[in-house]
């Protein structure tokens, strides 16, 4: 019965997470093709790298989970990540700078969650107005320039190690454990799966959807708050383009990590492996050279194929 | 049947007249943007300036009347600056390699056009969300032109290519001239035809829209292939003014554009909006922007003034919309 085998073959591959074939697709791929992909150092580069990723696609995951979206992300993290840059100057103090950073995010996180929560505007819509004014509250901080001579307690927060594991890792760690805590162990967590699942269940439990809605956004502002120390402290300046489009690369992650934009169900582990398939694909293409440009177009094509992978087999 | 399609594609009179009173609004409101330009700078009043304005309008009003019918969809194209950038760089080469105004202005209009008709494929053909599938073209085009045009600028035309950005017939800008010629088209398509009355009703009610028979599917896909088009025709305006392109000139265009839908009183829920209202939101944005250029306040302040006006259209629209009903 050769059947049979191909039936459980099939059978395998509708039950295998997406994202677990493209990652390995891709290791596969850039394995063969770029010299020293699969060495030790640039695997764990590729990880530390993907930091700064995994802190808005965490976020990002629940406000996908909602039915929304912040395309605000990279430019309150580039105005984050100025604000670090700006006060730890004028302070000396990484802490302080932090401080600064996360009110910022979490007062633009809030606001996208009114937005969207209250006032009633698309969120796409909402995030992209709050973008344009990231953006140029941005340029207006910085004048266009570069934001240099930060302490060095700030660099080192990127480059430093606790028993030979870079901090950014430990990082990246601690946000999934929260997360994971936060959406899969609290009730806060359940009401998350609601808001997008059943909204309508949320108010007959007597609970308030907006109120919920808007602390999602913030939860977003917040993480995007944090990551622009790690932002700063990673490029060593602040610049006014700096996190640009990452949301971007944010919204791949979860769109690849199995997130559904319709269904009001997340995965969060699949996430951070859509982070890490985004981290293997831009690696591995700027290992054979091939410039940023195409990168960010090949990550918008993963989007597609990874949307389309997903109605399809949703359908199926 | 035809009961139906008559009911479901002649909106009521009311809706009518609430359309009237939005866009005198929406007049005054550019009326008294002018006359408070007036009071604080001389050079506002100057016949150079208004026709500036009006040139300047054009560009925003060539992308955001080819988005209106998208947003009439209930749908969103944010690639639309991107595609600018595409289309321009593209068409700018084949100028310069070909010496030919004419296959140049053919290039950007095919480009923007077949863009255009991808993201109709994406949001018909595989059910994607418009605004995530337009969202991914948007990067994909971003590489596309990255890439492409490797930090290079094209630049330097024949002096009749540019008059079709820089030229003047009758003391008017010629971008003007284009400017009325596809705002007539833009509203005789959308508010006597057929077809523009079946976007109106795919927009109020996607489902009531395929009962009664339009084809959905269809309309759809030449909503976005217009969009992508009047992309490709801004591009053309843009190279023949400029005289220049590089693959960054998108970057500023998709949310001015949408402001200038959201002001002209266009609604993101689908069915409300007209040309010519944002023609209207298109002018309103340009005055705001171009007085805070002669009030010397720097560019940095323009995407920050373009969010927040977005974010008041959109909330007005939303409570005059709530207080109606």
């Amino acid at each position: 019965m050769p059947d049979a085998a191909v039936i459980s073959q099939i059978r395998l591959f509708q039950r295998t997470p997406g994202v677990a074939i493209v990652l390995v697709l891709l290791i596969g791929l850039f394995g063969a093709i770029a010299p020293g992909f699969l060495s030790a150092a640039n695997l764990a580069n590729v990880l530390v790298q993907s930091t700064i990723l995994t802190m808005l696609a965490l976020p990002m995951t629940l406000i996908i989970m909602t039915e929304g979206l912040d395309l605000s992300m990279g430019a309150v993290l580039t105005l984050t990540s100025l604000c670090v840059a700006i006060v730890s100057l004028a302070t000396k103090s990484a802490l302080l700078g932090l401080g600064a950073a996360v009110l910022v995010g979490a007062a633009f996180g809030t606001v996208n969650g009114w937005l969207v929560a209250i006032v009633g505007i698309p969120p796409f819509v909402a995030t992209l107005a709050t973008l344009g004014i990231a953006q140029g509250l941005s340029l207006i901080m910085s004048d266009g320039q570069s934001v240099v001579g930060i302490p060095h307690s700030v660099r080192d927060i990127y480059s430093a190690a606790v028993l030979s594991v870079p901090v950014p890792i430990i990082i990246g760690l601690a946000s999934y454990g929260v997360f994971h805590g936060l959406l899969y162990h609290t009730r806060f967590g359940t009401y998350v799966f609601a808001l997008g699942g059943n909204r309508e269940a949320l108010r007959y439990a007597g609970l308030s959807p907006t109120r919920l809605l808007i602390a999602v956004y913030a939860i977003g502002g917040t993480m995007v708050g944090v990551a622009g120390l790690l932002m700063t402290a990673r490029m060593n300046s602040g610049h006014p383009t700096a996190g640009l489009g990452l949301e971007f690369d944010a919204i791949a992650a979860v769109a690849v990590g199995g997130t559904s934009f319709e269904r009001g169900n997340g995965w969060l582990l699949g996430t951070v492996l859509g982070v890490i398939a985004v981290g293997v694909l831009r690696n591995g293409l700027n290992l054979v050279s091939l410039p940023s440009s195409i990168q960010v177009a090949s990550v918008g094509a993963l989007v597609i194929v990874a949307l389309f992978l997903d109605g399809f087999r949703s359908r199926s | 049947m035809t009961d139906l399609i008559k009911e479901t594609l002649s909106p009521p009179r009311s809706i009518l007249s609430q359309n009237a009173s939005q866009a005198f609004y929406r007049l005054l409101a550019a009326l008294l943007i002018c006359a408070a330009l007036t009071l604080l700078s001389d050079s506002f009043l100057s016949l150079g300036n208004i026709l500036n304005v009006l040139r300047q309008a054009s560009l925003t009003f060539f992308i955001a009347s080819g988005l209106t019918l998208v947003v009439l969809t209930a749908g969103l194209d944010l690639s639309v600056g991107a595609n600018v950038a595409l289309s321009a760089c593209l068409a700018g080469t084949v100028i310069h390699q070909t010496g030919s105004p004419a296959l140049g202005i053919l290039t950007g209009l095919v480009v923007g056009g077949v863009v255009g008709f991808l993201n109709g494929f994406m949001v018909t053909a595989l059910r994607i969300p418009s605004f995530i599938a337009t969202y991914g073209m948007l990067w994909v085009l971003n590489g596309v032109t990255y890439w492409y045009m490797a930090g290079e600028t094209v630049h330097g035309f024949p002096a009749g290519f540019r008059q079709i950005g820089s030229g003047y017939f009758l003391g008017l800008p010629v971008p003007v001239y284009l400017l009325l010629i596809f705002l007539a088209i833009g509203s005789l398509f959308a508010q006597r035809t057929i077809w523009g009355q079946e976007i109106y009703a795919i927009g109020a009610n996607p489902v009531a829209a395929r009962l009664s028979g339009i084809p959905v599917t269809r309309r759809l896909l030449l909503v976005y292939t217009v969009s992508g088009t009047m992309a490709g025709i801004a591009s053309i305006i843009f190279l023949a003014r400029l005289n220049s392109a590089e693959a960054d000139i998108g970057e500023s265009l998709t949310l001015p554009a949408i402001a200038a839908v959201l002001i002209g009183g266009a609604s993101l829920f689908g069915g409300i909006g007209t040309v010519f209202g944002t023609f209207i939101g298109a002018s309103i944005l340009t005055l705001v922007l171009n007085g805070m250029n002669l009030l010397s306040i720097s560019a940095n302040w323009q995407p920050l003034v373009t969010g927040i006006i977005v974010i008041v259209a959109v909330w007005l629209d939303m409570k005059t919309r709530r207080s109606a009903q």
